[in-house]
């Protein structure tokens, strides 16, 4: 009889842990999207840069923010990718010269992080199981450390274990992080797998598509015309 | 730009070809290929300069200055804009980045999608700027043609994009105040 109610016990806490966290998700979901009220002075920004013209279209909209209030700013890429941090950095010192930030150095408005890619162009998907758990990993050392207010993505694959991480710290109560997913310019009539994704399991609290098309078939989408 | 009546040509007019990081063998056959050069040269373009990435084909290089075409070529270059900018017409990859920068200087181009990509969402921006008129669209296959038939005059200036709309929205979201 002892052992019965331990059982009982037991499941009764095992469903209400279950039924907490189902809970949890759901309240998070219907939250997202919905707007800040009362603004903060700055918040901390996180800007995922990828190759193939995602860097491209992300820096353009950092160069239209208002540098004041979105700061500091993280700029993470692939590990592979050298090119992009690059820009990114000739951008912010360009900033700086041009005295459009108060500030005298790079470092005091902006960092800059690699992280490993879940999956490299061309390979196996056997193989990208253990690469996307590392990646997973590494995404969560990286937003345990910065744990931004706002997050700012246009598709490339690292955003995927970036924003997912996002997600659950989010549902695990941890920090609140607003993503703005752009998808990007060159998906006119279909999304991207990153797009699909944080479109489908509401985990952008905006989504914004470059071409009309898209948002006719993504009614939650706002169209916000071309960026480049 | 009628045909037949540069016999002898006295203003030089280059061609770019870009394929952009990785390689596009199949482009640079294309526009090594002798029926696309004699195209470009009945159209009036004396020169041709090709990027070809990581591609392991290697156009025939010829100099200029006997009255046919010059073709010469590299791997890479810190920045494209100066050969962009040089160019009276432009063949490039489906690649976003040489796209806008081509269109943003208002040079005439040609997009050639790379029919070999696994996951060949690039030519969906190739067809809708196409069908929006400021570029021609083509396969390796149909360059010969496209540059046959292609009405320059038939192109519209693209008027770059513009971030501040995406801006806009995040300030409002966050409750910024607008400026």
């Amino acid at each position: 009889m002892e052992e019965f109610r331990c059982g009982d016990c037991g499941a009764t806490i095992v469903g209400a842990a279950v039924a907490l966290v189902v809970i949890r998700l759901a309240f998070v979901t219907l939250c997202s999207g919905r707007p800040l009220g009362a603004a903060p002075q700055h918040v901390k920004t996180l800007i995922i840069l990828g190759s193939g013209g995602h860097t491209a279209e992300m820096l353009s909209i950092v160069n239209v923010l208002h540098k004041d209030r979105f700061v500091p700013r993280f700029y993470i890429a692939a590990a592979t990718d050298s090119m992009s941090l690059q820009k990114a950095r000739v951008l912010e010192e360009s900033l700086i010269a041009k005295g459009k930030i108060s500030n005298r150095k790079v470092e005091e408005v902006a960092r800059f992080a690699q992280i490993y890619r879940s999956r490299e162009v061309g390979q196996s998907y056997l193989t990208s199981i253990g690469t996307t758990l590392l990646a997973t990993l590494h995404a969560l050392w990286l937003m345990l450390k910065i744990r931004p207010q706002v997050i700012v993505c246009n598709g490339p694959g690292t955003c995927i274990p970036l924003c997912l991480v996002a997600f659950f710290l989010k549902v695990a109560g941890f920090k609140w992080s607003f993503i703005f997913y752009i998808e990007s310019i060159a998906r006119v009539r279909k999304l991207s797998l990153s797009g699909l994704l944080l479109y489908k399991f509401h985990l952008a609290d905006q989504f914004y598509v470059q071409w009309p098309q898209l948002q006719k078939k993504y009614p939650r989408a706002h169209f916000v015309g071309c960026l480049m | 730009m009628s045909e037949g009546a540069v016999d002898v040509k006295t203003v030089k007019k280059v061609v770019f070809v870009t394929v952009g990081t990785t390689c596009f063998d199949a482009l640079v056959k294309s526009v090594d290929s002798q029926r696309v050069k004699d195209e470009l040269w009945r159209r009036g373009y004396t020169n041709l300069v090709i990027q070809i990435g990581r591609g392991s084909y290697i156009p025939s290089k010829s100099s200029e200055g006997d009255g046919s075409f010059a073709v010469d070529y590299f791997t890479f270059s810190p920045s494209i804009a100066d050969y962009l900018r040089s160019a009276s017409l432009i063949i490039s990859h489906a690649g976003s980045g040489s796209i806008f920068e081509t269109l943003c200087l208002g040079k005439p181009l040609i997009v050639v999608v790379n029919e070999d990509l696994m996951d060949n969402h690039q030519s969906e921006l190739a067809e809708e700027l196409a069908d929006r008129k400021h570029l021609f669209c083509a396969s390796p296959q149909t360059l010969h043609r496209t540059i046959e038939s292609m009405d320059l005059g038939s192109l519209l200036p693209y008027q770059p994009g513009d971030a501040m709309p995406v801006a806009k929205l995040m300030n409002k979201f966050l409750g910024f105040p607008s400026e």
